[in-house]
């Protein structure tokens, strides 16, 4: 028989029994949209913890001073007096580093324009934008010869701006910091908001030279962000770091801590897994339940419609024909319930996204598993009832009352 | 066989081997019937005139015996080959019309063509399934439902669902059994007339009346043929209703 034909009479068969057509699907929309749902919105959160984490730069070495790992460092990570330019300068020399930076961080009043406001001083080397992926919005980064000359050059970020400059071109005016008067070279991309909630625009940046002689007396630095060439080489790049430092520290215990972003990225890739397979567990349970679901109401109507089965067998449908109509009833049911199911899940979470202002990504790939399981349980859950329906006896199926 | 052979069954036997006792509902019926006949099948309840046509109408195989239907031999093949000469070759009409519920009277009718081995377009579906309904008189009840219709009605579209495929034979097993006495004269009527375009029909009933609307009749006892005679003094349906009509007439004029 062909196919049309047979959708047809699935689809009478379905509208006949509205009601019970629906609560049959129940199961397999229930499932399919709490899994759909769910995906969405813990993606749509990995997806940003990856965004923010890329926005850190691309294949960034952060090297900090301090150990994460040994006890004596009270004063917090970057704050132990062990990184020096020296050991920037060494790191430059590595292969595959392509751009450094030694960070200073200082938070200070910085005033202009008859307003003030505190913020966080950055000693930086003109690399740091390259290094931070970050785009200068106007005016441009300063440059190597500001950082030999001390130069009372600065680069602010983009709530620096608004908040000192409302309304103003700011590139060419001067900022007052700790009465020093620096001069505003360029004004950073708007860059929002980091993994851990700071304002990432809130920032002055200045030669770490002038930082360290001229705003603060300094002779460490408190890290040392590293770029590496390509992310394959991160590792090695990283090893060679640690290598590196141990030497020129000589220290018994390992005074600083190399972290690279890959590191972050593995993080975030294994809870996202993890996740993934918990949803798939819990869309395993709930698909066989709507699966049992659709066998148990088929084989209700197998019953019910004896008498059918027995004046089409009489007519001439073969055992196939009878197999493939019930066969396609229960995948249209369990189709059926699948669309409505994924429907249902994207919408859940826009409504949350919206509503909870979270992010939501539906992944292509949940929504083909969704398809694609929700047509296997139908298969699978219609096939004994289609074949009990085919394997019934002409002339017993014609008697039955 | 002649070339005009219908049906030709040779000790043909058939046996339900159910709980202790074996029942022979057939024991050992031989038959010939040929284009255009119209016969009737006839005997009392239990004569085991429904299991021969069962296996008549390939529902059913013999337990013994041979069955050659237009040609081949039924008995033996396998349940798919089966359905198919169901398909192309028999029509039937039940005492019950087993019609699909719910379902409208050209649907109904359609239904046959959609288990054809070959391919049958569905303009043209409808267009055989329309005429076959206007064969029977109900050319403008095409989009009533089996619960929109009276029993002779329902009947028709069952009638005009046997011969949509253009069967070597149409079978029917008690079809005036659910109706009343002039409703069945008209079902007869129908048959009449399909028999003279030159379908060939064979039809089960336990009623005399009913029986002496066909060319033939063949009596059944315990699953054996008693006698097999031609119909003396054939009632043609025309004729019975304009009887019953003018009956009808009288009773109300009197009254
Ligand atoms: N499926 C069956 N299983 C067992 N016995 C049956 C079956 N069908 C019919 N019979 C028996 O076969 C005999 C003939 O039945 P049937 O052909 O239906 O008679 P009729 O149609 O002439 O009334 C009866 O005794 C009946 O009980
Ligand atoms: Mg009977």
């Amino acid at each position: 028989m062909r196919i049309i034909a047979s959708l047809k009479i699935a689809a009478r068969a379905l509208r006949r029994n509205k009601m019970r057509s629906l609560l049959t699907m129940l199961g397999v929309i229930i499932g399919v949209g709490a899994v759909i749902g769910a995906v969405s919105l813990t993606s749509g959160a990995t997806k940003q913890v990856e965004d923010q984490v890329s926005n850190l730069g691309e294949n960034v070495i952060t090297v900090f001073s301090g150990n994460f790992t040994t006890g004596g460092m009270r004063g917090g990570w970057g704050s132990a007096p062990t990184l020096t330019l020296e050991d920037t300068a060494a790191i430059r020399l590595l292969p595959n580093v392509v751009a450094i930076s030694p960070e200073v961080r200082d938070r200070a009043q910085v005033l202009a324009n008859g307003l003030n406001w505190n913020t966080q001083i950055l000693g930086e080397s003109p690399d740091y934008p390259q290094i931070r992926n970050w785009d200068i919005a106007s005016g441009s980064m300063f440059s190597d010869q500001d950082v030999k000359t001390l130069a009372k050059s600065a680069v602010i970020g983009r709530t620096v701006a608004d908040q000192l400059f409302p309304n103003e071109n700011c590139v060419g005016q001067t900022i007052r910091i700790r009465n020093l008067p620096f001069q505003i070279v360029g004004v950073l991309a708007s860059k929002g908001f980091n993994l851990f909630g700071q304002d990432q625009d809130d920032v002055v940046i200045v030669p770490y030279s002038s930082h360290m002689h001229r705003i603060t007396t300094r002779t460490f630095v408190n890290s040392i962000q590293v770029q590496a060439a390509n992310d394959k080489v991160i590792s090695v790049v990283q090893q060679e770091i640690t290598d590196l430092l141990l030497a020129r520290h000589r220290s018994k215990e390992q005074d600083f801590t190399v972290r690279s972003q890959l590191e972050l990225m593995q993080t975030v890739t294994a809870t996202s897994r993890a996740m993934g397979f918990l949803l798939a567990g819990v869309a395993a349970v709930s698909l066989v339940v709507g699966g049992i679901g659709i066998m148990n109401i088929m084989l209700v109507s197998v019953t019910e419609r004896t008498r059918e089965i027995g004046i089409r067998m009489a007519v001439g449908a073969r055992a196939a024909d009878i197999l493939v109509q019930f066969l396609i009833e229960a995948v249209t049911l369990s189709a059926i319930g699948g669309a409505i199911g994924i429907a249902g899940g994207v919408g859940f979470s826009q409504l949350v996204a919206y509503f909870k202002d979270m992010p939501t990504v539906t992944p292509v790939f949940w929504i083909i598993v969704a398809v694609v399981s929700s047509a296997v349980i139908g298969i699978v859950s219609g096939f004994y009832p289609a074949w009990k329906a085919s394997q019934l006896d002409p002339i017993e199926a014609l008697r039955y009352e | 066989m002649p070339i005009n052979t219908v049906i030709k069954l040779d000790a043909i036997e058939k046996t339900y081997h159910t709980g202790e006792v074996d029942v022979h509902a057939v024991r050992g019926i031989s038959l010939e019937i040929r284009a255009g006949e119209f016969v009737a099948i006839m005997g009392s309840s239990g004569s085991g005139k429904s299991t021969l046509m069962n296996m008549i109408g390939a529902l059913d195989r013999p337990t013994g015996g041979h069955y050659w239907l237009d040609g081949i031999d039924v008995s033996t093949l396998d349940r798919d080959t089966l359905a198919d000469v169901r398909n192309e070759k028999i029509g039937f009409v039940f005492q019950g019309f087993n019609l699909l519920s719910r379902t409208s009277a050209l649907e109904n009718v359609e239904m046959p063509m959609l288990y054809n081995r070959h391919r049958i377009p569905s303009h043209e579906q409808r267009a055989r399934a329309v005429n076959a309904l206007e064969l029977v008189g109900l050319g403008t009840r095409a989009d009533h439902h089996p619960n929109q219709l009276s029993g002779g009605q329902q009947q028709r579209v069952a009638i005009a669902r046997a011969l949509v495929n253009k069967p070597a034979l149409l079978l029917a097993d008690e079809p005036t059994g659910n109706l009343d006495s002039q409703t069945s004269i008209e079902i007869m009527g129908v048959f009449q007339k399909l028999n003279d375009q030159g379908i060939t029909i064979v039809m089960v009933t336990h009623e005399l009346d009913v029986a002496r609307f066909t060319k033939r009749m063949v009596i059944l006892r315990d699953g054996k043929i008693l006698t097999d005679e031609a119909v003396q003094n054939r009632s043609v349906a025309e004729k019975e209703l304009q009887a019953l009509r003018a009956e009808q007439q009288a009773v109300k004029l009197a009254s």
